[in-house]
């Protein structure tokens, strides 16, 4: 893909995430951190890729240093997120 | 503006547009996750969009980018490098491990650290990524004809590697700080405005430098390595003078910046499912600061020098006359509340550190029993991270419709009988209102001075808020100071009632 076209796809998705978490309410904010940083882990991969190419001996470790920081992220994020989520309960009596 | 060599960005890998595709449904399932929270009865549907999303990420990935053993010469043979699949499956599985088991033991007034914690790893694996790709530029399809990494390539990772790097270190400080490792108070160093000024310059000049360095420019493989190591010093720096209680800020900062650097990543590789995600995160941890800044009626930049709440502007402790306040005990504040027709009550961060949760939804089943009706009124900055208490209280299995946000109910104070502030201080400062000398003026605060009675859960009388300031709500008429433990005070009161 050129340059425009991501930067395109880019500047789009700051709107969308504009708008879509100004309608994310405040009692949600600690679930939406953790959860962010669960998506945000998507950086995995990039250490896949890298992983995956044995031309260079330590760029293959670094991905897979970066494949296991990553993991921690997106298992742990979505783990503790789901964890959260299910405490919130409303009036049911 | 000549554009020609962003247009030399066309040499990333030819793209399957199957695969394009799955990134893209990948982006739009973490847009209906964020979408998910916009209410608590969606959102766990919109969690498990997330995980469905990277899921498929992942898995893509992986079906793409299958380790190959080349046949050659020597050997023969061709096909799966099943080593490095079992190296990648193992390094997945250990990290599942580890976090899902930090997942489930974690408590829950602990969050704002594992957050903190967290945001360290992603900065981290950035960082790593972005070392990868530029020690093996063809695997990210990076290289142009003469086999040099392309200038658009280079800006790209030099700025992903950098905010990784800032993201890293500034989170590891923001979690020494949160967990009490270290110092929450500010430390501040002479002239560090100007070093942090200095080495943000440095960081954007050596940047430029590598994106410049061209063909096979001797000492290019150092810039990189300096950038590093440069971000990593700012990223601490940035950190260490900024207090603990405007740790809401900061962590949400983090956040914003662990999007920027998945954004940043994304571009190199040209991976949709990154570049949406990173805008998602980015623009989520900055609106979050900005709301936390809002609610301290503080700007950014403020908080971002730091020094706020630092013992350096003298004297004022032992300037502070004695005033006559009221004190009451857990008998005096049951009866009362027990005769009460409505108790607004305003946890902050001292309830989350005596862990009284459990003990205050005890309390506030009781008064209900009794027919009393009872609310929770929370402040944007109440707690050590946004939306802090309000996951405390839904640990101790408080109904989140009762729980309100500061617009939401200042206006109820006037007809509440009783405001029962635990843990909290400088929200319910009426100064912020008054005194326009007042370190928090302009800050928006609880209405409680029009409360009928404030009870006031305080450890001494010693301690002042975080904004270092006197608080006229301890000394008015209505006022009773319930002097203890947060969490003793509110089982006492509990047993009295019973």
């Amino acid at each position: 893909m050129d340059f425009i076209s991501i930067l395109s796809i880019f500047v789009l998705a700051c709107f969308v995430g504009y708008y879509v978490v100004w309608s994310v309410t405040p009692a949600l904010h600690t679930p939406l951190m953790a959860v962010t940083n669960a998506i945000s882990s998507v950086i995995i991969v990039g250490g896949l890729i890298a992983a995956a190419e044995a031309e260079s001996e330590i760029a293959k470790w670094l991905g897979l240093g970066a494949i296991v920081l990553a993991s921690i992220n997106i298992f742990g994020g979505f783990a503790v997120t789901e964890r959260m989520l299910a405490m919130y309960k409303k009036k049911d009596k | 503006m000549n554009l020609s060599f962003f247009a030399a960005g066309a040499a990333h890998a030819p793209v399957n547009p199957w695969v394009a595709l799955a990134y893209l449904v990948s982006g739009i399932f973490f847009i209906l996750a964020l979408r998910g929270l916009s209410s608590p009865s969606t959102s766990r549907t919109g969690n498990r969009f997330g995980m469905a999303g990277m899921l498929l990420a992942v898995a893509t990935t992986l079906a793409t980018h299958v380790p190959m053993i080349e046949g050659d010469m020597q050997n023969s043979y061709a096909g799966p490098d099943f080593v490095l699949i079992g190296l990648v499956v193992g390094a997945i599985a250990l990290g599942a491990v580890i976090g899902v088991t930090t997942a489930r033991k974690i408590a829950m007034t602990s969050m704002p650290e594992l957050v903190a914690a967290f945001h360290s790893l992603v900065g981290m694996a950035a960082v790593l990524v972005g070392l990868a790709a530029w020690l093996n530029p063809s695997a990210f399809g990076i290289l142009d004809a003469e086999g040099q990494i392309l200038v658009a390539s280079r800006v790209e990772l030099g700025l992903g590697i950098a905010i990784g790097a800032i993201t890293f270190s500034g989170s590891v400080i923001a979690f020494l700080k949160l967990s009490g490792k270290m110092s929450g108070s500010p430390i501040l160093l002479p002239m560090r405005h100007v070093i942090n000024l200095g080495t943000l310059l440095a960081i954007i000049g050596l940047v430029v430098a590598y994106a410049m360095s061209g063909a096979g420019g001797a000492g290019e493989g150092l810039l990189v390595v300096w950038i590093t190591l440069a971000a990593f010093i700012i990223g601490f720096l940035l950190i260490i003078p900024i207090g603990g209680a405007d740790m809401p800020v900061v962590v949400s900062m983090l956040n914003s910046y662990s999007g920027w650097a998945a954004a940043a990543m994304g571009f190199t590789l040209g991976n949709t499912a990154m570049i949406i995600t990173g805008a998602l995160v980015g623009s989520s941890g900055a609106i979050l600061s900005y709301i936390m800044c809002r609610a301290m009626n503080r700007s950014f930049l403020s908080v971002i020098a730091g020094g706020f709440g630092a013992d350096d502007s003298g004297g004022s402790g032992e300037a502070r006359e004695q005033r006559p306040y009221k004190q009451g005990s857990a008998a005096d504040a049951a009866y009362m509340l027990e005769q009460a027709e409505k108790v607004i009550i305003i946890p902050g961060y001292g309830m989350a550190v005596a862990q009284a949760q459990h003990a205050l939804r005890e309390m506030a089943d009781l008064l209900e029993e009794k027919g009393v009706e009872v609310k929770y009124a929370i402040h944007p900055v109440a707690g050590r991270m946004p939306g802090h208490m309000n996951v405390l209280l839904a640990e101790a299995s408080v109904e989140y419709d009762k729980v309100f946000e500061l617009e939401d109910i200042n206006s109820e104070f006037a007809q509440c009988d009783v405001a029962f502030i635990i843990g909290a201080n400088d929200v319910v400062n009426p100064a912020a209102k008054t005194d326009k000398s007042s370190p928090i003026y302009g800050m928006p605060v609880f209405d409680v001075d029009k409360a009928k009675q404030v009870f006031f859960i305080k450890r001494s009388m010693g301690g002042v808020g975080y904004a270092g300031v006197d608080n006229d709500v301890f000394y008015m008429d209505q006022t009773m100071m319930l002097l203890s433990d947060a969490k003793k005070m509110v089982e006492e009161i509990v047993k009295a009632i019973d």
